[in-house]
This record gives structure tokens, sequence and C-alpha cells, in this order.
């Protein structure tokens, strides 16, 4: 099932699955990393890596740095695979540790920068989103060339629990449960936090949703 | 009918095709009732499949030999290893020592009493078990019911100066 559903997530992207590692589960192949198996750790390593990459270059912005962190949740899920016991899915494990160093990352870059100096410009990938005039039509052009990147940094602009929300229910696919247990909150807080971030991102993308909607805020109307 | 509140926390279920029926029903009333509603479920659709724009990025060509490598690096334990304790465990028992150690060493207030109350019961007649004249003299001794004294000794008088020394007197 979870196979199914990664296939499905990135199987479009030309991401190459090992046959193997679709035909064994999380929970037998770590189980077989916990009796010594280091091929079995290869498969997971092979069919995580890219939705790991993905969701923790969402996370940070800067993609030096998610494959850093990428690379230490693996480091961690093999230094813990002799305590490991399949008592969640290994998503929620897996994506529960990936979040947590995420969250740590960004909080000390926000301490580090900080620390240089408070009137610093921000050290980040990409300039702080800049939402379209309401006053001019939105360059067709500028939209088409950037639009992932303003997905992006639309993305990157909700608050840190919204996010990881978003990225784990939109991309991820994840059930409400599995999100809820790596945020550590309630399905029905979850559902409530999913609402108010697609609201905010309704209004950001607004010009890629539809001219209506801009045109909606504009006025002021819900 | 439910509210847009009520129905706000219903929406992201029922558009995910995750809702039950009932959920399913009260929302469907809602939009049709609620152009604001409909219209912001509606752009919630399109919204997502903005979203899909976004393309994937792919791990750079030496993620998996980085990660290897890293993993090459990590300390194996052999046979030996058995023999030396997890750290969490050494810790664990390192503090219990300290402790067992630091309670002991701990001045006991009550013992301490007892204890100076014994040692004074010791010395305090000290000075006159020492004075053999005294001790000699000491006919009080010859008053101490039989029943006290040891069996084998139950048959012989007791005063323990008259068998040893003859007295002054004499």
């Amino acid at each position: 099932m979870e196979h199914a559903h990664t296939l499905q997530l990135y199987g479009t992207a030309g991401v190459r699955y090992n046959e193997e590692a679709m035909t064994r589960s999380d929970v037998q192949l770590m189980l077989d990393v916990k009796a010594g198996d280091e091929a079995s750790f290869n498969l997971l390593l092979q069919k995580y890596r890219t939705p790991l990459v993905n969701f923790l270059y969402r996370m940070v912005r800067n993609r030096g740095t998610a494959e850093d962190l990428a690379q230490e949740v693996f480091l961690r899920v093999y230094r813990a695979r002799k305590q490991y016991s399949p008592s969640a899915k290994f998503t929620t494990w897996l994506f529960r540790i990936a979040t947590n160093l995420a969250l740590n990352s960004l909080r000390d870059n926000r301490y580090r920068q900080m620390d240089v100096s408070i009137d610093a410009p921000v050290e980040e990938d990409v300039a702080p989103l800049q939402l379209p005039s309401r006053e001019l039509r939105v360059d067709e052009k500028m939209i088409e060339r950037d639009r992932s990147e303003f997905i992006r940094r639309a993305i990157a602009t909700l608050p840190e629990k919204q996010r990881v929300a978003v990225l784990l229910h939109k991309y991820e696919e994840m059930d409400y449960g599995e999100i809820a247990k790596i945020l550590e909150c309630s399905e029905s807080a979850l559902k409530s936090l999913l609402f108010r971030a697609y609201e905010t991102l309704r209004v950001q993308l607004a010009p890629l949703v539809s001219e209506s909607v801009a045109n909606r805020a504009r006025e002021g109307r819900p | 009918m439910k509210t847009c509140e009520d129905i706000s926390k219903q929406l992201i279920a029922y558009l995910d095709r995750r809702a039950n029926s009932a959920e399913r029903h009260e929302v469907e009333e809602h939009l049709a009732a609620c152009s604001a509603c409909h219209e912001r479920a509606e752009d919630f659709r399109k919204l997502w499949g903005v979203l899909d724009e976004v393309p994937l990025v792919e791990p750079s060509l030496g993620f998996d030999a980085r990660i290897r490598a890293r993993i090459a690096e990590e300390p194996r334990r052999g046979w030996l290893g058995w023999l030396v304790p997890q750290p969490r465990l050494a810790f664990a028992m390192t503090l219990l020592l300290a402790l067992s150690v630091w309670m002991a060493n701990l001045p006991r207030e009550g013992n301490a009493a007892v204890s100076d109350q014994q040692d004074f019961e010791a010395i305090k007649d000290l000075g006159v078990l020492e004075n053999y004249d005294v001790l000699s003299k000491f006919d009080a001794l010859s008053e101490v019911p039989v029943d006290a004294a040891p069996a084998d000794q139950q048959a012989q008088p007791v005063n323990p100066a008259s068998d040893q020394q003859p007295t002054t007197e004499e």
C-alpha cells in the first residue's frame, strides 16, 4: 500500500525504484536492517532519498542544507536500527526525524542571523516573497518563468507547523492520523491547521489560482 | 445547517474524499447554500493543482556515496563490544555508585546520638573499675542475685574480691 502510494507520487518524475524495495514492506526492510542486513538499508535509502530531500528542500529553502539534513536523517535511522520496533509506520518515524531536524535547522539559522547583526539581510537562497501588486495586472511571462519558485516561496512563508502539515498532506499524501502524530497534535487540530494554511496559500497564490480570487481579495471580500 | 466555521473544519477532508457520508452530506448541503464557501472549495481544488506544478528536485549524484561513507565511519561493535557497557547504562551505573557513596557519607544524627550515649556508658565507670582498692571493697557486688550469674558460677559465692586476694583486714 505504502509502496504503491510512493510510486504514485514519485513515479512520474522518473525516479527509478528497485523492484525488491517495492515488494517488501518498509517495516520488514527495517527489521532486516536491524538484523544486520545492510542491503535492506540501501533499499530504504533508494526509496526515500528523493521524497526526503524534496520535503526538506521545501522546508528549509536551501538545497545543500536539505541534502545535509536528509543525510542526517538516514544516519539517525541507521544508528537507531538496533532499537527499532515496528510500533508505528516507518514513514511516520522517518518524517518525524526529518521534521525535527528541519525545524531545528531553521531555528539555528535564525539565531545565527540574529547573532551576526539584527540589521543584516536575510541569508536565504531567495528573497522574501513579493506578492504581485494588486494594482497591476500580473505579468504572465514572469509568472510562467518563476511559477515554481513563486509557489515554493509562498509555501515557505507559512508558519512552520502549517508548512509541515501542507507538505506532508499535499506532497507525501499522508493520512491525517500520521501527520497528527508527526506534529504531535489532534486530528481535529490538524484539519484546522490545514484549512488555515490552504486559505493563506489561496490568497498568496491568487494570481495562479484564479483572477477572480485576486479580485475578491482586492475588494476585501472573503 | 452548519456554519461556515463548522464547515471549515470538514472542508479539507471533504475535498480529500476522506470524509464519511454524514460529513459529506453536511458539507454538500452547506456548499449548496453558501456561495463564499462554495467558491473557497473550488479555489482549494485549483490550488492543489497549482501546488502540483512544483517539480521534484533530485538528490545530487554523490548522495548515496556520501551516506555510505558516513555509515562506514560508524563504530562497529565486535564481540569485544559486548564487554563495553552502553553509554547510557554506564552513565546510570556511575550515577548510582556516586549516589550510594554520597548517601553512605551523610551524617546520621540519630545514630550519632545513640553512639555517643553508648561510649559514655562504657567509660563513665572506668575510673572506678581501674581502682583496685575501691573494687575490692565493693560489697555491693555480693548482693547481685544468683540468677544473674552464669550457670557454672552459681554454686560459688558471688564476691569476686574474696577468692582473688585476701583483704587487708585479715
